[in-house]
């Protein structure tokens, strides 16, 4: 039928439709000046930004409104001096306290669509909303949940952990080796986590910065094993761009509540939304530093 | 037993026994360096272990009157020292940081009575010098040595921000 398609053939084709800042070719990044500090008075100021060449910023600047600093002790720091401007956003982060912070951009949106009278409606915002647009009992009804998190990390002093416990939604990245202890020709392991489950056979890009002085892209792909855990070794010093993303479960059921359809290898659990289908499209950045030995 | 305990004294550092009374001797070279904006250069001597980790911190050079935070803000710019013993410390390290030195030879003499050698064990470890310089380069010179095995002095050169570094244990 032909309302099933677009949907169906979107989600096959892999795109991303739900998240607000992806298009295919695109890539979007907080790149902080520093990752690894020492001192008292330590700032560090963060480029963000949607672009084609990492890092710079070429295409369209990340919206600031999402972004949260997760200091060391677990407390929310402000964004200070942030700034919009054509290609990239800017702000500082004053590390007041010595440890490791995240800078993190979360957001999580529905996709859905679904025949009312014989035509084919769509939608798409936050659960929330969805909640409140669609019709209970929509008929077709098929649902795309979409995550994604950018992120990045800065350590001032002795790194520590507590920024680094996942939240157990969407994608994330567990490191094994802290992400603030990368140095270039040494392994390093991280994990990723779907839905605080291991996310096994994943595939993962690394992309190095300064691709302007570089004939080829050298993008690094790896997969995770069945613990969800891969292992890199930075070939040089530099900036990487770092993203994974997990799609699958069935993009539509018939009408129903959650639990009725047989879930598919690695799909999320039932959400206890009456999202129909277990559909979801998970996106995770990071911008990681690897130094000279 | 008497006469053999007083021999054992008299010959020094008995390779069997932990070292009692021996000295590391370290000697840097500061280069004198003809550029326009010369920065005396923060410097971080420590002892590596044969795993490349880091058994002790023996000095650190750096400009703890710098405005810009006590001048802490560029220790870690001694990458290799920072991330494998630097960052757990504080400053200013009583009994080892210290201000920066003008070029020329710094000798320096540790006691294995005193702090830090004094826990350090017997055997091969690497003595490392690390320099960095503000508004210049970066370079980490290193020497093995046998603590604990009084020998002839051993010398390594660095190429640019180092000259020669001269160990030996007495």
């Amino acid at each position: 039928m032909t309302s099933r398609k677009p949907l169906l053939a979107l989600a096959a084709a892999g795109l991303a439709l739900a998240l607000p800042f992806s298009a295919q070719a695109h890539r979007a990044w907080m790149a902080p000046s520093f990752t690894v500090m020492s001192g008292e008075s330590a700032w560090v100021s963060v480029d963000a930004a949607i672009s084609n060449e990492l890092f710079y910023a070429d295409h369209r600047p990340m919206r600031l409104d999402g972004v949260v600093v997760m200091a060391p002790d677990g407390s929310t720091d402000k964004l200070q001096h942030a700034l919009t401007a054509q290609y990239r956003s800017t702000f500082d982060v004053q590390l007041s306290k010595p440890g490791t912070y995240k800078i993190v951009s979360a957001s999580s949106s529905v996709q859905a669509s679904w025949t009312e009278n014989g035509e084919v409606k769509r939608f798409r915002g936050t659960a929330d909303e969805f909640l409140k647009q669609v019709p209970a009992g929509a008929a077709e009804l098929k649902t795309i949940r979409g995550s994604n998190r950018i992120e990045t990390f800065v350590t001032r002093d002795a790194p520590t952990d507590a920024v680094l416990k996942p939240t157990g939604k969407g994608l994330e990245l567990v490191p094994v080796t802290h992400p603030n202890d990368l140095v270039s020709g040494e392994a390093a392991t991280f994990r990723f986590l779907l839905d605080g489950k291991p996310a096994a056979d994943l595939e993962v890009t690394l992309v190095p910065g300064a691709s302007r002085y570089r004939a080829a892209p050298d993008e690094i792909k790896l997969k995770t094993g069945p613990d969800g855990a891969f292992k890199v070794t930075f070939p040089e010093a530099g900036m990487y761009w770092l993203n994974a993303t997990a799609r699958g479960g069935e993009t539509g059921r018939g009408p129903g509540g959650p639990g009725m359809a047989p879930p598919a290898p690695g799909a999320a659990p039932t959400p206890n939304t009456p999202l129909a289908g277990d559909g979801f499209s998970a996106s995770y950045t990071a911008t990681l530093e690897a130094l000279r030995p | 037993m008497k006469r053999s305990v007083s021999l054992l004294t008299f010959a020094g550092a008995a390779v069997a026994s932990p070292a009692l009374a021996a000295d590391l001797n370290v000697t840097v070279e500061i280069p004198r360096l003809p550029v326009a904006e010369y920065h005396k250069p923060y410097v971080a001597i420590w002892v590596e272990n044969p795993d490349q980790s880091a058994a002790a911190t023996l000095a650190v050079w750096y400009d703890a009157d710098n405005k810009e935070d006590n001048g802490g803000k560029w220790l870690k710019d001694m990458r290799q020292w920072w991330r494998k013993a630097g960052r757990t410390m504080s400053f200013p390290a009583d009994g080892i940081s210290g201000a920066t030195r003008a070029p020329g030879p710094q000798k320096l003499v540790f006691n294995s009575a005193k702090s830090p050698l004094s826990k350090l064990k017997p055997g091969a470890y690497t003595l490392v010098v690390e320099a960095a310089r503000e508004v210049g380069g970066h370079e980490a010179v290193r020497v093995p040595f046998t603590w604990g095995k009084p020998g002839k002095p051993a010398t390594a050169k660095g190429a640019s921000e180092l000259g020669a570094v001269t160990v030996s244990v007495k």
